[in-house]
């Protein structure tokens, strides 16, 4: 029962037109709503900066958004020396445009991480990161600290606000991750997140960033308690790799640097 | 089907012939997206869409795609409709597409898509098929809040991300079931649904496959 419609050429021909006329089709709306999509993350990134850095407002307007986002300055920083970078050093003309997550990837702007040392899980590391300062009356008052690290599904983004004393901690939060919802997903929690409030990342000595999470809560009398935050309930692993990021994060091969020089007042 | 009627074919699949009850396919978005009611209706919204015109654009070249390529001709369609439907939702809900993550993308591999293209999109014209499309999103679509209703109103004491129930991690005094956040519960929650189902309409219980005949002789051994 072969047909017309079932000859060699017009089977060819209809998968032809077809293909061409569904690449239309998906290129169109793939590039018109492009600008748009931009915009969303965007937006998104800078109201997660607000928001780990405890600036966002519940149901501020992308407008408000912008205008608080303003605020902050954004800085390259060479992670090795602790010193702020040109964004011209790496290629770019508005610092807001460089991607550190896609230079980690590039050979030749990232470092490899020894397997010891990389407490995160992430391997390979940005030679220049893309740090958002507040200063008010010349003085630095905050620092948001992008921090990413693998929990137990997903790498987690986030970021981590530090006062000006770059050991206080002002807030955390992840604004991209795949773990469990309801167990990992939990870190996403308003409430959860609210203890990492005052914490302190170092002890006395400046040195070795501390920061424990621990079963069972923190009860106000536990020893070490400025540098403890309780752990997620039934999610060991995510919560073991979000510790592990902070101080990978704040330690040596991270921020600590910077932080230092900060401290100092080098900055 | 051939003399089926507009009405017959948009409320049908609702509770007669339910997309998941009846026909079991597209379970697996079923357990992935329905831990809270928010995520699910765009989820509905999502595979209404994508079913109703995959369904017209397939019902429109029915005529016209050769039969040794079909398949390929309704996945390259239902592909395309996907990518649309993912873009427009990054483009305008941003949060929420965040959410649904690989969902959407997952829609191309949902069955009802594939099966209502392949089964009815196929016999039946443009308009028909559309409504076909829509009955059978919306008979997922009835299921899918059905499940999600449960699983975040047990799992988060919560409804719609507004609280209901405060939870103890919060400060309130009920304690959240973890498993309703974890797929399987939906498992749990379709099963019962269609035990519910088939007890409201026994013409949908299956004959069993196979009878144990009554046990005559004696053990041998």
């Amino acid at each position: 029962m072969a047909k017309a419609k079932d000859t060699v050429s017009r089977t060819l021909l209809v998968a032809l037109v077809l293909s061409v006329f569904f690449s239309v089709v998906v290129s169109t709306a793939a590039v018109s709503l492009r600008p748009a999509q931009i915009k969303n993350q965007n937006l998104d990134i800078k109201t997660n900066i607000l928001a780990a850095a405890g600036m966002l407002k519940g149901g501020a307007s992308a407008e408000e958004i912008e205008e608080e986002f303003a605020r902050f300055d954004v800085r390259l920083l060479d992670l090795d020396s602790g010193d702020f970078v040109q964004p011209s050093d790496v290629g770019v003309q508005d610092p807001m445009k460089y991607d550190m997550y896609k230079a980690a990837s590039d050979p030749q702007m990232s470092t490899n991480i020894p397997n010891t040392e990389d407490k995160a899980g992430i391997k390979r590391r940005p030679n220049v990161a893309k740090i958002f300062t507040l200063t008010e009356n010349d003085e630095l008052v905050r620092v948001v600290l992008p921090v990413h690290g693998y929990g137990l599904w997903s790498t987690l983004y986030g970021f981590v606000s530090l006062e000006g004393d770059a050991n206080t901690i002002e807030g955390l939060g992840f604004y991209d991750h795949a773990e469990t919802p309801g167990l990992g997903g939990e870190v996403d929690n308003p409430r959860w997140k609210s203890q990492w409030v005052g914490k302190e990342v170092y002890g006395d000595d400046l040195e070795e960033p501390q920061i424990r999470l621990v079963k069972g809560g923190v009860s106000a009398d536990a020893a070490d308690r400025e540098h403890k935050v309780d752990a997620l309930s039934g999610a060991t692993l995510t919560s073991r790799g979000v510790e592990q990021l902070v101080n990978y994060w704040m330690g040596d091969r991270g921020y600590a640097p910077f932080l230092k020089k900060l401290r100092e007042g080098e900055v | 089907m051939a003399d089926a009627t507009a009405k017959q074919v948009l409320f049908e699949p609702i509770f007669s012939n339910n997309p998941i009850a009846l026909q079991i396919l597209g379970i697996c978005s079923a357990l992935a997206v329905t831990t809270s009611m928010n995520v699910t209706l765009v989820m509905c919204a999502a595979v209404i869409s994508v079913t109703a015109f995959a369904n017209l654009a397939v019902s429109l070249v029915r005529t016209q795609i050769p039969a040794s390529i079909r398949i390929i001709v309704q996945m390259t369609i239902i592909a395309s409709l996907v990518i649309v439907v993912d873009q427009v939702l990054k483009a305008f809900a941003y949060e929420i597409s965040k959410q649904l993550s690989v969902f959407v993308g997952l829609i191309i591999t949902n069955c009802i898509v594939m099966g209502r293209a392949e089964g009815f999109a196929m016999k039946n014209g443009p308009w028909l098929s559309f409504l076909d499309g829509i009955g059978n999103g919306l008979g997922y679509s009835v299921l899918l809040i059905f499940v999600a209703f449960f699983r975040e109103l047990l799992g988060a004491g919560s409804l719609f991300g507004f609280s209901l129930m405060p939870v103890v991690n919060e400060g309130g005094w009920y304690v959240p079931n973890g498993l309703l956040l974890l797929p399987p519960s939906a498992f749990f929650i379709i099963g019962l649904a269609i035990w519910g189902l088939r007890t409201w309409k026994p013409e949908q219980v299956e004959e069993p496959d196979y009878k144990m005949s009554r046990h005559t002789t004696k053990e041998a051994f």
